[in-house]
């Protein structure tokens, strides 16, 4: 079956069995392997894409279902809200081992797209779903109130 | 083993299958026909329906706080979600981050169009049947629905019929959508009367 996809702006073609996983697409098909697969059943958060403009997990979603919608992965971020959420990952240094960070960072800059003042409960729902062994919360939450800080006052890249 | 023994096998398995096969059965509103009283008769047909109501695949999504539950045993759902402003999740987590449109085996992860949790005001976990079925009725905790809207909603919501087609080694609720509709439409007709608290 092929399937026409739209990844990081640009057209994709899936020739294959509909019922893949997005991720496996998106990593052995298409080479974009800043997605990491992490537990496979919607429970880490390593996986987690956009589609139109909402935050996925792509190892729990059919490749057949993305017809017609817009995936953003981690290679395609570029909005001011992702940079700004980038450049305070660089400046609080948050990643230790850095698996599960593009799963944080696509969840982060979701957040912040959806709303961009937010406490540190708002974090914490919103990111629960983005598990890190490294324990490196304190600074994933941190770096998202930069992040918040910068853009609310016009800093952000 | 002797044929005794083994006689008394299939009998007693042949007993465990059917006491199986009723348990997941819904009884039919034909059969409370016997009982005379209409009330009484309301009422067996509501606590018959409640076998689905107060199934897990329905009330792990009805809690009582603001999170939903998950499993046979309805422990806390995980990972970690909230209902949100709209039921529908946290901000940048919301249920349709996991939930597709269908149940996916490759990840186990269960799936239906439209999937949310119930409004705060239509919690039933910890609630006996009897305070279910009251808050059912009323139109200021059931989103204003008339009883005939409470039956469209029972037997014909597609979220709701994902009770009867949970996939992976999820229980069904018992029965049918088709059969609770059925019961729910008797209960209706014979004046929508609650179990006694």
């Amino acid at each position: 079956m092929s399937i026409t996809l739209n990844v990081n702006g640009t057209r994709r073609e899936f020739h294959g069995d509909p019922d893949t996983p997005l991720l496996w697409v998106i990593r052995e098909e298409l080479g974009l392997t800043g997605t990491k697969y992490g537990c496979g059943i919607a429970q880490c958060g390593a996986c987690t894409v956009h589609v139109d403009s909402v935050p996925l997990r792509s190892c729990s979603a059919p490749v057949a279902a993305m017809t017609g919608r817009a995936i953003i992965t981690i290679e395609g971020l570029a909005s001011r809200v992702a940079k700004a959420v980038q450049r305070a990952w660089v400046d609080l240094d948050v990643v230790q081992c850095g698996y599960c960070q593009s799963g944080q960072i696509m969840s982060a800059v979701a957040l912040l797209e959806k709303k961009l003042k937010v406490s540190d409960e708002d974090i914490d729902h919103a990111l629960a779903g983005n598990i890190c062994r490294c324990a490196t919360y304190q600074r994933i939450r941190a770096a998202i109130h930069l992040a918040s800080e910068r853009l609310a006052s016009k800093e952000g890249a | 083993m002797t044929v005794a023994h083994a006689w008394l096998a299939v009998i007693i398995l042949t007993g465990a299958a059917a006491s199986l096969a009723r348990a997941d059965d819904l009884r039919s509103p034909e059969s409370f026909s016997a009982i005379g009283d209409q009330a009484d008769r309301s009422r067996s047909l509501f606590v018959e329906a409640g076998r689905v109501l107060q199934h897990p695949r329905c009330l792990n999504c009805h809690p009582a706080g603001g999170r939903p539950s998950q499993g046979e045993d309805q422990h806390p759902h995980t990972p970690l979600v909230v209902r949100g402003l709209d039921d529908k999740g946290a901000t940048a987590l919301p249920c349709v981050t996991c939930h597709q449109a269908e149940n996916f085996a490759p990840s186990g992860v269960p799936g239906r169009p439209l999937w949310q949790m119930a409004p705060r005001e239509m919690a039933w976990q910890g609630k006996s049947l009897a305070q279910i079925c009251e808050q059912i009725k009323d139109r200021r905790r059931n989103g204003a629905k008339t009883l005939t809207q409470i039956h469209e909603h029972l037997a014909h919501d597609t979220l709701v019929g994902w009770a009867w087609a949970p996939g992976g080694n999820r229980e069904p609720a018992p029965g049918t959508q088709a059969q609770l509709g059925a019961l729910i439409a008797a209960w209706i007709e014979t004046g929508a009367a609650c179990p006694i608290r």
